[in-house]
């Protein structure tokens, strides 16, 4: 197992080193830059030209693509120009991810506590009434933008009914202390109660918002799973020996059936943390999709560098964390 | 003991859960309690901001998010009357030059001092000007950028500077030379970079040490804890919660806030700040869109409309398709466009044609220009006699985005696209996004005709044709490639350096006559006015058309 682990860490270091000259490389095929970005309207060819030099973009690409392997080995990743000038790119993306995931870890475990039970009933009670219109709810989280949603969502429990707020991570007003960068977790920690709950409030909207599509994808999986297992030989088996119906849903049905869904979660899980650039901006939510979005209008080179890469290097956690759940899951596995 | 292996999960999480906690202290102090009880006003105004501001000390700043909130806490020399873009005394109460326009005497404001304490003086003015000219090649060639574009440049390369040093005359004034008379002074130095901050917090964060890191540039201590002498000061930016608090100076040398704090509230996304001001979590935001100007109002909102002090035109180059040298030709493109009804449809409430280069508030304005009227007819005939019929014109607009004096680019192109049409013009439709590709098109002189535009930063002339036409090297209409370009270059000049403000006036109009009659280096389109909205509660906005807004005069109430 450790030499397993060992294994995939190593190729991620592999994986990491290419995908980092790819990137440097796109960014800087892309049309426009840093530079257009910062001057606007003020640019001119003079200032232009001694904005590139100060930054260094003059130089040849090898030499640059130098430079930051030089600096990204002692840590640094060069100031962004256009998320939070003068900050590390690395720093943002740390002051950033635990928004990120506590975003998204809120929403996979809506889309799990909500869609394994249901994709399970649904299955026990096929073509039922309550499986169709599950099927159809779940066909509706999947299609539904998720901008159109948010903005539904805003206008009935925001704008209208004033229960929610309509974006952000924390109400302005509260005098929060910061401890982790996880706003719910910071307020039990200090038993700042208001500011937990607060932010708490907070997550409901975009967390919903994000939660519909792996709840979709996570309902669909159990019941297809959950009914293929029911047909299995060792379920009849199982019935025919006189096993409590407990005993079989739980041991031999749903233990079986969870497979195929706990890679579905890892890999919904992982597109969360990547993937949620639309919800983060329509939310306001400070996390790693807004910053995505902000760096790419703004050529920030070096944060677009930095989050490229720990996405990529995410996914391959993700996966990896997966596979070891699988060996948890499937002693089968495990022996191997 | 013996844990059992289910039990192992729970008992280690909950030993980790009681160490952080334990290490976790709440930092609210706990004596504070509501203030203002009482008051029908909250004691907190919240704006809505579209962007972080980049760094807490202005000089090194060039946009409008980080001068909303440095302006609320640093002062300059020279300050901006409320709702116009004359200069007024601030931090200076007046101000003398000598007969040659090379020598100014600035009477300091008696009493102010900076929040750390120190005293505002004539020794802190000529430290603040040292610091600003003294800058190392990094922050030179990027982040001092309006000390660049007014003073030409930096200590290093002193004998081509405007700036040629500071003295104090006495304890309250400050003396300041420059090498040639100009009309950038003392207007420019109302601008927000050039604001006067506490020489002591300067020297002790280090505020001069801009480094190159990576690809972009790393601010010293000094730029996230910055001291000035304004009505408000910084009391957190909250990163995580991407909020800007304020506080109120309660030492503060003029008339005290009215409101104790303002909250900086950072929502890039423009619709989501509309639903922030209509849930009532904001009381305010900058630029709403147009379209939504009448949505805003009739759901109880005040919209807050500022002078237009901008320019679209649309950018002509002669280099690229030399029909354009032909003055008949650009005079023809002008005719053919229908810009009555362009404004009327495309642009705000508000907006108006332009006769010229600037807005009518700049001093140089030439009040007997008319705009060149909706004339398809004559615009056909200029052509035939120009010998351009059907001619092609690669024309251009930006993609995705949104300027105040163009808030839908694409509409306006379309109707300026239609009229050439019209007029038997084959238009070659072009675009691309404004940070992918399009200013640098535009600055490589890669397209025929172009749309852009500019927000005035200072009352002046200078600052409008000045920066388009003069520099004639380089600058973005390519007028080294006419015959008129090095002595419109040379006018400009000669201008901007005529100490009497009658005379000066006199040169300006005059140029903007030739510019208009004779050269034609592009059209001046429209002026189009940008707005704020802020809701029904907010009392003493005063708009400002540099966008200069104070909040120190704003209540909301409760």
């Amino acid at each position: 197992m450790l030499r397993f682990i060992l294994r995939r860490l190593l190729q991620m270091v592999g994986v990491v080193i290419v995908l980092s000259m790819l990137v440097f490389l796109w960014l800087r095929s892309l049309p426009g830059g840093t530079v257009s970005a910062m001057l606007g309207e003020r640019a001119t060819p003079a200032r232009r030209a001694a904005l590139e030099k100060a930054l260094g973009l003059d130089q040849p690409i090898y030499v640059q693509y130098w430079e930051f392997v030089k600096r990204a080995l002692q840590g640094k990743f060069g100031a962004s120009t256009g998320v939070q000038a003068g900050t590390d790119a690395f720093d943002i993306f740390m002051q950033r991810f635990p928004a990120t995931i506590e975003l998204a870890l809120f929403s996979i475990v809506l889309a799990i506590i909500v869609g394994i039970p249901l994709g399970y009933l649904a299955a026990r009670r096929r073509a039922s009434w309550f499986d169709n219109l599950s099927v159809v709810g779940s066909l509706i989280g999947v299609a539904v933008p998720v901008f159109f949603l948010a903005f539904l969502l805003k206008y009935f429990f925001a704008i209208q009914l004033h229960w929610l707020p309509v974006s952000g991570r924390q109400d302005s007003g509260i005098d929060a202390t910061r401890v982790t960068g996880f706003f719910v977790l910071d307020g039990v920690l200090t038993r700042e109660w208001d500011s937990a709950w607060d932010a708490i409030k907070h997550l409901i909207l975009p967390g919903l918002a994000l939660a519909t599509i792996p709840f979709a994808v996570i309902f669909r999986i159990t019941r297809a799973a959950v009914l293929d297992v029911m047909d299995e030989d060792y379920v009849r088996t199982a019935e025919s020996k006189g096993l409590t119906r407990r005993v079989i849903r739980g041991r031999h049905v749903l233990r079986n059936a969870l497979l195929p869904v706990v890679t579905t979660i890892g890999l919904q899980t992982g597109g969360l943390l990547v993937g949620a650039v639309l919800t983060e901006r329509v939310f306001s939510w400070g996390g790693l999709g807004e910053a995505t979005a902000l760096s790419f209008e703004r050529r920030d080179y070096a944060v677009l560098q930095v989050l490229l890469l720990m996405f990529a290097i995410t996914f391959v956690v993700i996966n990896l964390l997966v596979d070891i759940a699988y060996a948890v899951i499937d002693p089968r596995i495990r022996t191997r | 003991m013996k844990l059992t292996r289910k039990a192992t999960p729970v008992v280690l999480a909950t030993t980790l859960a009681l160490t952080l906690a334990a290490c976790a202290q709440s930092n609210r102090d706990s004596g504070s309690g509501s203030s203002g009880s009482g008051s029908n006003n909250k004691d907190t105004i919240t704006f809505g901001a579209a962007g972080a501001p980049e760094l807490f000390d202005p000089f090194y700043a060039t946009d409008g998010e980080t001068f909303r909130v440095t302006r609320q806490m640093m002062e300059g020399l020279v300050g901006i009357k409320p709702g116009t873009a004359d200069i007024e005394p601030e931090l200076a109460t007046k101000w003398e030059a000598s007969s040659d326009g090379k020598e100014w005497t600035f009477t300091l404001r008696e009493g102010v001092k900076f929040w750390d304490g120190e005293p505002f003086n004539a020794a802190a003015v000529c430290y603040n000007f040292e610091r600003m000219f003294d800058q190392n090649e990094v922050a030179a060639g990027g982040p001092a950028g309006y000390w660049a574009d007014v003073m030409g440049s930096f200590k290093s390369d002193a004998k081509n500077a405007l700036y040629q040093g500071c003295t104090a005359k006495d304890d309250m004034t400050a003396v300041i030379k420059i090498s040639r008379p100009t009309s950038k002074f003392p207007t420019a130095l109302s601008l927000d970079s050039f604001s006067m901050q506490s020489p002591k917090a300067l020297k002790a964060g280090d505020a001069n040490n801009v480094t190159k890191q990576g690809e972009g540039f790393g601010y010293p201590a000094y730029s996230k804890n910055p001291v000035g002498t304004g009505p408000y000061k910084l009391e957190k930016f909250d990163e995580a919660n991407k909020t800007v608090t304020l506080v109120a100076n309660d030492s503060y040398w003029g008339e005290k806030p009215k409101t104790k704090k303002i909250v900086f509230k950072i929502i890039p996304d423009e619709s989501t700040r509309r639903q922030e001001l209509e849930a009532g979590s904001i009381d305010g935001y900058d630029l709403p869109n147009p379209a939504d100007w009448k949505g805003l109002k009739d759901s109880g909102n005040q919209l807050l409309i500022r002078p237009a002090f901008n320019i679209l035109y649309v950018g002509l180059n002669p280099a690229k398709n030399p029909k354009l040298k032909d003055l008949k030709v650009r005079q023809a493109l002008y005719y053919a466009m229908n810009r009555d009804q362009l404004v009327k449809t495309q642009l705000p409430e508000g907006a108006m044609v332009a006769t010229q280069f600037m807005p009518e508030t700049v001093a140089g304005y030439n009040k007997s220009l008319q705009a060149y009227p909706y004339d398809p007819e004559k615009a056909k005939s200029l052509l035939k006699e120009a010998g351009a019929e059907g001619m092609t014109l690669n024309f251009a607009y930006p993609s995705d985005v949104s300027r105040p004096y163009m808030p839908n680019p694409q509409k306006i192109y379309e109707a300026l696209r239609g009229d050439l049409e019209k007029v038997g013009i084959k238009v070659n439709v072009s675009t691309k996004p404004w940070n992918g590709g399009y200013l640098d098109t535009v600055d490589n002189g890669g397209y025929d005709a172009w749309l852009l535009g500019w927000t005035g930063d200072y009352n002046s002339a200078d600052n409008f044709i000045g920066t388009f036409f003069s520099n004639l090297k380089a600058n973005d209409f390519h007028t080294s490639a006419t015959s008129y370009g090095a002595q419109l270059t040379k006018d400009l000049e000669a201008a901007d350096s005529i100490v009497d403000e009658g005379q000066r006036s006199a040169a300006y109009e005059k140029i903007n006559q030739q510019i208009q009659e004779d050269y034609l280096p592009g059209l001046a389109i429209s002026h189009s006015p940008p707005a704020l909205v802020v809701s029904d509660k907010v009392k003493g906005l005063v708009p400002s058309p540099l966008t200069a807004e104070t909040f120190s005069t704003v209540t909301v109430s409760k």
